[in-house]
């Protein structure tokens, strides 16, 4: 049988970190009372206007300089027209022709055989970003026949992240997204949490032989978090492989992700596929962006968005952050990736070693192997962490200075998960784990222990 | 006391000398609306707000503090502009009842400056149309179809038949506002132009109507045909009053990202004098096919007139004019295809009692609530939008569209300051005449004097200029460079001083004609 080649591209919707919505003053927040965060606009009254959010313009920039992509000074605002309950104005304000930012690439690392032993680093280019607005929700009430229609998210400004069919399968997506939400988080131009709706993934998938064109693809929706989406695009390529060596054929539609039954579904044929009339939106003239060369003088500052100054404004990214953490710590690149994915270890990591004089290189064992693995079984955060990096540097100090052993410290920290209040040195003290330093003292118990199993040791001594 | 017709007086000037209170002001113009309700010019009449404004305003003028030209001046509003706790309906079915929660940024503005306002005017619906025929509460009558200049030129077809079928038609889409102006029931109206539906009905019921730069005056509030080319017409009985009315409306507004952001800097026309310095245009392809042989007089008399005085007269080309019917319409069913989808009855509204399903329901919604001039233009227009269709229609024109503007763009890039054309391509039809043929068909005829400058975003004003042998207004063009109102409208105002455009001596044949006869020639600044 011959090989398939899986090609996977994804389409990310990132809802944008913002106080207000992206064309209209309304507020921006997560589960707030239905419909009490609309504004006449977002309702679509008629006569009603968009006005451009800097702040979302801004997120933008920020978020296509950092995934190393071109910034077009001049970009342009469509309406892509469909009816729906969620969209009230019967069109989508989005950037169809001309988006904010094109060109880019991100990197991301993978582990080779499940072991955080080696890692390889993969590219893939994206293609571009897109500033859009978000729609409503609309809740399906079937007993009623009714739709219940909430438009507090409708209007909330969302940046899609085109990348580009460059991978092969679910590990390498959930790579993908889960480094482009590091991102995010750290440049703050989204909150980027999957569960909140703040990001969401869409991933395009097919499959061919080598040196044949790319196969049919299928559109997979309804993923809801980074694991199912490795799932999703795995069960996905499978199924097309079977359905392809069956003698069957892919159909160009969008499938639904049944996390339950871990399967997709087909949702809607996208073969009588929707004509959106894309036409330009005639109510915002293009956006035009400034760098430091091209900014005029006599221009309101107020009004002006300069790349150049966005750009020297960009905090460390995750990739920078790690180099720096495996440089001043001489700890792993897989201890840094692990560090950085998980919230506020690196915080904890750091703490930890200014605490205490044990040498970072031990230290990381301490936090990867003994919390985190303890935080993981008890599905923790690290900030829900019933040991803080003050009471392991305690702890840590203890072992250093030779006070107490290694299994020691061991017993130590499980007592000290119990979160009972107690420092490591009355745990030390209570169930009598010092180490003992004094030769005759050692000398005395080891006499007691032989002079107690005579029997074992003559056994011993004839061999 | 009676005036005779060609006396101005100045009302602003008899407020503040309290020779007129604002109340007795706004109950005339009241008494008045209902007195010349037959009109069917204004869709509501807001009375009791109107009443309590100019309460109002007499406070302060009793103060000897009015907050402008414009205090206690009664002013009425196209009703596809949002005013808060009035209905607005767009002369529609889809919004019979909607009360809008905000006011439109020029509604605030004049209310700002204490102006009454007396009431919504009535309009073809969603302004599509150019006879003010064409919505749900009926059409408008032009105030001239009750005039002893049309009455006593117009031969009565038969002594059975009623005058009343006689009547002609405002034009449209602003036919109220224009009508109301007209008939004296205000002293100016806020219209809209899209395609001419200021200028077009100002030409037929012989007032000044203004068409504003495109971005001089915010939009946000005006209910959009097409955003690319909507503007907010001013429509009074003399050009200095539009000029007050355009000062305060003109500026930066926030809340519309396409007015411009330069300081506006309201002013007062010059009386001139000598217009040597002046080079008026006439560009040639505006003899257009169908243009009666009056109004070819009118204009050939119009250049002369310049001539005489002084000015440069020369004829010019603006070559894609003939182009502009077929861009137009590709350009505005597409806005319209666009601009009509939020209509679907679920946020506001009317909404079918079908409830099927959410599809059926909004077919349903938008069929009732749309009469057929609108439903004829969004199908049109989503045609042009399908993506198989997009580059050869909608691409293409607006590349025409770009070749238009760049016809005035050359031309006034050649020296010339105004252009001088025709408004209509003839006097105001009866309705009977009128409504032999299709909206569609009377649009792309009625347009082609007054499109082009909505494609190229230039001002442009109608001024009365005669009567025609049916007795009727005529009105001629002035077309003018980019944010070069205060030009535009110094010129306009030496032509309308020149021709002495009569009054129209309304028969009304009610009570009240008293105070109707202390109104009759009123300007307000």
């Amino acid at each position: 049988l011959a090989p398939w080649v899986p090609v996977v591209g994804l389409e990310i919707h990132a809802q944008i970190s913002s106080n207000s919505k992206l064309f209209s003053g309304s507020q921006v927040q997560f589960a707030a009372p239905p419909n009490s965060l609309v504004s006449f606009f977002d309702a679509s009254l008629p006569g009603t206007l968009p006005v451009l959010n800097r702040r979302c313009v801004e997120a933008a920039v920020m978020t296509g300089l950092a995934l190393n992509c071109s910034i077009n000074k001049k970009s342009l605002f469509d309406r892509k027209h469909y009816f729906y309950a969620d969209l009230p104005a019967g069109y989508q304000i989005t950037q169809q022709r001309v988006p904010i930012a094109v060109n880019g690439s991100l990197s991301y690392s993978l582990c080779i055989d499940n072991k955080m032993s080696q890692m390889v680093t993969k590219t893939v280019r994206i293609k571009q970003i897109q500033l859009e607005q978000d729609s409503g929700k609309s809740l399906h009430d079937d007993t009623r026949s009714q739709t219940l229609v909430d438009l507090n998210r409708a209007g909330v400004g969302l940046m899609e992240v085109v990348m580009e069919p460059d991978m092969c399968c679910g590990e390498e997506a959930a790579a993908a997204v889960r480094e482009l939400q590091l991102i995010l988080q750290t440049l703050g131009s989204s909150q980027a949490v999957m569960a909140e709706g703040q990001l969401r993934v869409d991933a395009n998938v097919s499959v061919h032989h080598p040196g044949e064109p790319y196969g049919v693809r299928t559109e997979v929706k309804n993923i809801n978090s980074i694991r199912f989406l490795a799932k999703a695009v795995d069960y996905e390529i499978q199924r097309q492989i079977e359905e392809l060596e069956k003698g069957g054929t892919i159909l160009n539609e969008t499938r639904a992700f049944d996390s339950k039954l871990g399967c997709t579904v087909t949702m809607r044929d996208k073969e009588g596929k929707q004509d959106y009339r894309f036409m330009p939106e005639p109510n915002l003239p293009p956006l035009i962006l400034y760098d430091t060369k091209s900014l005029p003088a006599n221009l309101n500052h107020q009004q002006v968005v300069n790349i150049d100054c966005i750009h020297e404004r960009l905090p460390d990214l995750p990739s920078v952050k790690r180099a720096k953490l495996v440089e001043r710590y001489g700890i792993l690149p897989e201890h840094s990736f692990t560090l950085l994915n998980e919230d506020g270890l690196t915080e904890f990591f750091e703490t930890v070693v200014k605490e205490t004089r044990m040498k970072p290189k031990k230290v990381i064992g301490w936090i990867l192997n003994d919390l985190l693995s303890y935080l993981k079984q008890h599905s923790l955060t690290v900030k829900e962490s019933p040991v803080s990096s003050f009471l392991l540097a305690d702890l840590l100090n203890l072992l250093e200075k030779k006070e107490i052993s290694s299994t020691a410290a061991k017993q130590v920290l499980a007592e000290l998960w119990k979160g009972e209040g107690k420092t490591p040195l009355e745990i030390v003290k209570e169930k009598k784990l010092e180490l003992i330093q004094d030769q005759n003292e050692l000398e005395h118990i080891c006499q007691a222990v032989i002079d107690g199993q005579e029997n074992e040791v003559i056994m011993m001594v004839l061999g | 006391a009676a005036l005779k017709g060609g006396l101005r007086f100045q009302v602003s000037a008899a407020l503040k000398e309290g020779r007129v209170t604002a109340t007795e002001l706004c109950q005339s113009c009241l008494s008045l609306i209902r007195s010349t309700k037959f009109l069917n010019a204004y869709i509501t009449v807001a009375e009791e707000t109107a009443l309590k404004q100019a309460e109002e305003s007499e406070k302060r003028y009793q103060r000897g503090q009015p907050l402008g030209v414009l205090d206690g001046i009664p002013i009425a509003v196209k009703d596809n502009f949002n005013t808060a706790g009035i209905e607005t309906t767009c002369a529609s079915n889809m919004l019979k009842g909607y009360i809008s929660p905000y006011n439109a940024t020029v509604v605030q503005k004049l209310l700002d400056q204490g102006a009454v306002l007396l009431g919504k005017t009535n309009l073809d619906e969603f302004a599509m149309g150019s006879g003010s025929t064409d919505g749900v509460f009926g059409p408008v009558r032009n105030p001239w179809s009750y005039s002893r200049q049309y009455k006593e030129k117009s031969v009565p077809k038969s002594c059975s038949e009623d005058e009343e079928s006689n009547w002609v038609i405002t034009g449209g889409s602003s036919g109220g506002s224009a009508a109301a102006v007209s008939s004296f029931t205000c002293f100016a109206a806020l219209g809209s132009d899209t395609g001419g539906s200021t200028r077009n009905p100002a030409a037929h019921c012989g007032v000044v109507g203004l068409k504003p730069t495109y971005g001089l005056i915010s939009r946000h509030g005006l209910i959009p045909l097409v955003n690319s080319m909507d503007v907010p017409g001013i429509l009074t009985r003399c050009v200095d009053d539009a000029a007050v009315v355009l000062g305060s409306l003109a500026g930066h507004d926030p809340k519309d990202s396409t007015t411009i952001q330069d300081n506006f800097k309201p002013f007062e026309l010059p009386n001139l004098t000598d217009v040597s310095k002046l080079s008026i245009g006439i560009p040639k392809e505006y003899h257009a096919p169908g243009l009666s042989s009056e109004i070819l007089a009118f204009w050939s008399k119009a250049a002369d007139l310049f001539k005489n005085a002084g000015a440069k007269v020369i004829e010019v080309s603006l070559p894609h004019t003939r182009y502009s019917i077929v861009c137009y319409h590709v350009l505005c069913t597409a806005e319209v295809a666009s601009n009509m989808a939020r209509f679907d009855g679920l946020e506001y509204g009317h909404r079918s009692d079908m409830n099927k399903s959410t599809e059926s329901m909004y077919a349903a919604t938008r069929r009732e609530g749309f009469n057929d001039v609108v439903r004829g233009r969004i199908l049109s227009g989503n045609y042009f939008l399908l993506k198989q269709n997009y580059e050869n229609y909608f691409i293409k024109a607006q590349k025409v569209r770009r070749l238009i503007a760049n016809d005035f763009v050359k031309v006034f890039g050649s020296g010339v300051d105004i252009l001088l054309t025709p408004t209509t391509l003839s006097d105001a039809v009866p309705y009977m005449e009128f409504i032999k043929e299709d909206n569609r068909t009377r649009s792309a005829q009625d347009d082609i004097l007054t499109q082009a400058a909505n494609m190229a975003g230039l001002p442009a004003i109608n001024v009365p200029t005669g009567l025609s042998e049916r007795g009727l207004p005529i009105g001629l063009q002035f077309i003018g460079r980019s944010f070069q109102e205060k030009q535009l409208l110094t010129v306009a105002k030496w032509f309308e001083k020149q021709v002495k455009f009569p009054v129209i001596e309304l028969e009304v044949k009610r009570h009240d004609h008293g105070a109707f006869q202390h109104q009759k020639s009123a300007s307000f600044s």
